[in-house]
């Protein structure tokens, strides 16, 4: 049992699952989903915030299966392994500003860490620009760790808490059925739904929802994390959490190539833009904040899936922070860079700085 | 002699970085590390391998772990 336990924590563990997140990937691109963004977990909850009407950017509002799924499949997986642990209380309102500011970073950029891959893989050459950013940004949040930085310990707590997200996820799922998108319409009851844009780009629902949970139960076995394969590559030199990484990579292009969705260049990517210092910066604030705050956004997903009520904290701050992003006009569009998303980047930095340096003990 | 690693409540990587702290300071011999989740009690394994340590000895009390760790002179 321990051997099967296991399986997925092993060095060939983790590169199968690179691997099938890379195809299935690619896959619901090809099933639906915008380009270079057959799963984005920044996009997606950007999305979401739109569905629920936190933000009024038509383009971009649909109720994202796959996240649902990532949550529900961990928590699944942790109950199956018995490895579900209600725990809470390391700064959790830390944790919801580092999300807040996570995101806005990624609408900059325009891509989670996951998207950053997926968009190299198909060809935008935009996105080097973004995985520099992301390596720089928790190359500074590991100057911290090694000084001391941490939110401190999580306690035990009631195994309602760890319910929280998974419940909000399952309540959403719920909506969905309730208030079904309708063709060529932009609303249905309570949900936003987009009629053009990306938000009007999606696999079929019981296809991202399924995708979804082999993913979460997937990740969650693996520990699949993209900020903690530069993180323990720089701080370790430890390379098993980067193999996975680097397995997403690889087979997502082979993948784009077989079914013809590999387009090399700079100019008109698919929900892209060309401004590669702004392409950097977003994501330099984007991978400090995932590295103060211990994942990456799939990572906090997969962790609120299985009782982690702080990433659950992460996780709705990131969906308000999309909220401010598009409200404030700070997130990106193929156009270029929203009309405060500079100041955003730099008061992010500045904040993400003072949680740095302010919470380190020796 | 022992020394003892609570790592209990932390989540990667500081559990690692305590362990890497804790084998940095000993040299040799055996240190215990105290985690709770399964993915700290994974990482700390694979860290102390990487060091020329040997684990031990898990042991699962209460949902929580002690990891043994240990290094001849």
């Amino acid at each position: 049992m321990t051997q099967l336990k296991n399986i997925f924590a092993t060095r060939w563990g983790i590169i199968g699952v690179g691997a099938f997140l890379g195809i299935l990937a690619s896959l619901l691109q090809k099933w639906g989903n915008p380009g270079n963004m057959g799963i984005c977990v920044a996009c997606f909850e950007r999305d979401i915030a739109g569905a629920i009407g936190f933000h009024r950017a038509a383009v971009v509002q649909y109720l994202r299966p796959e996240i649902i799924g990532f949550v529900l499949g961990s928590l699944i997986a942790a109950y199956l392994f018995k490895e579900f642990r209600p725990r809470v209380g390391s700064a959790p309102i830390v944790r919801f500003v580092l999300g807040a500011f996570a995101m806005i970073g990624a609408l900059v950029f325009l891509g989670c860490p996951w998207r950053a891959l997926l968009r190299f893989a198909g060809g935008d050459g935009n996105a080097i620009f973004g995985l520099l950013g992301l390596i720089g940004g928790i190359w500074i949040g590991t100057r911290f760790l090694k000084s001391g930085y941490n939110l401190g310990r999580t306690e035990k707590t009631y195994t309602s808490v760890g319910w929280m997200l998974p419940l909000i996820m399952a309540g959403f799922l719920v909506l969905m059925f309730i208030f079904p998108q309708i063709q060529g319409e932009a609303k249905n009851g309570i949900l936003f739904y987009s009629i053009k844009g990306p938000g009007s780009m999606h696999a079929p629902l019981i296809i991202s929802l399924l995708v979804g949970l082999g993913i979460g139960f997937l990740a969650q076995r693996s520990r699949f994390c993209t900020m903690g394969s530069f993180r323990d590559l720089i701080l370790f030199r430890e390379a098993h959490l980067f193999s996975g990484l680097a397995s997403l990579a690889v087979f997502a292009f082979i993948t784009n190539l077989m079914v013809g969705q590999f387009h090399p260049g700079f100019v008109k990517q698919p929900v892209a833009h060309t401004m590669g210092l702004w392409n950097f910066g977003g994501m330099v604030l984007a991978g400090l904040a995932f590295c103060l705050a211990g994942g990456c956004p799939g990572r906090q997903l997969f962790l609120a899936g299985e009782g982690d009520g702080d990433a659950a904290v992460f996780v709705l701050g990131m969906i308000v922070g999309a909220g401010f992003s598009h409200n404030f006009g700070l997130a990106s569009s193929p156009t270029g860079i929203g009309p405060h998303g500079i100041a955003a980047v730099i008061i992010g930095m500045l904040v993400c700085l003072f949680i740095g340096f302010t919470m380190r003990k020796k | 002699m022992t020394t003892t690693v609570d790592a209990r409540g932390f989540s990667c990587p500081q559990p690692v970085l305590m362990t890497l702290d804790g084998i940095k300071q000993a040299d040799t011999g055996e240190i215990v590390i105290l985690v709770d989740t399964d993915t700290s009690k994974e990482n700390v394994s694979r860290a102390a391998r990487s060091q020329g340590w040997q684990v031990k000895d898990v042991l699962e009390e209460g949902g929580q772990y002690r990891v043994t760790i240990s290094k001849e002179q």
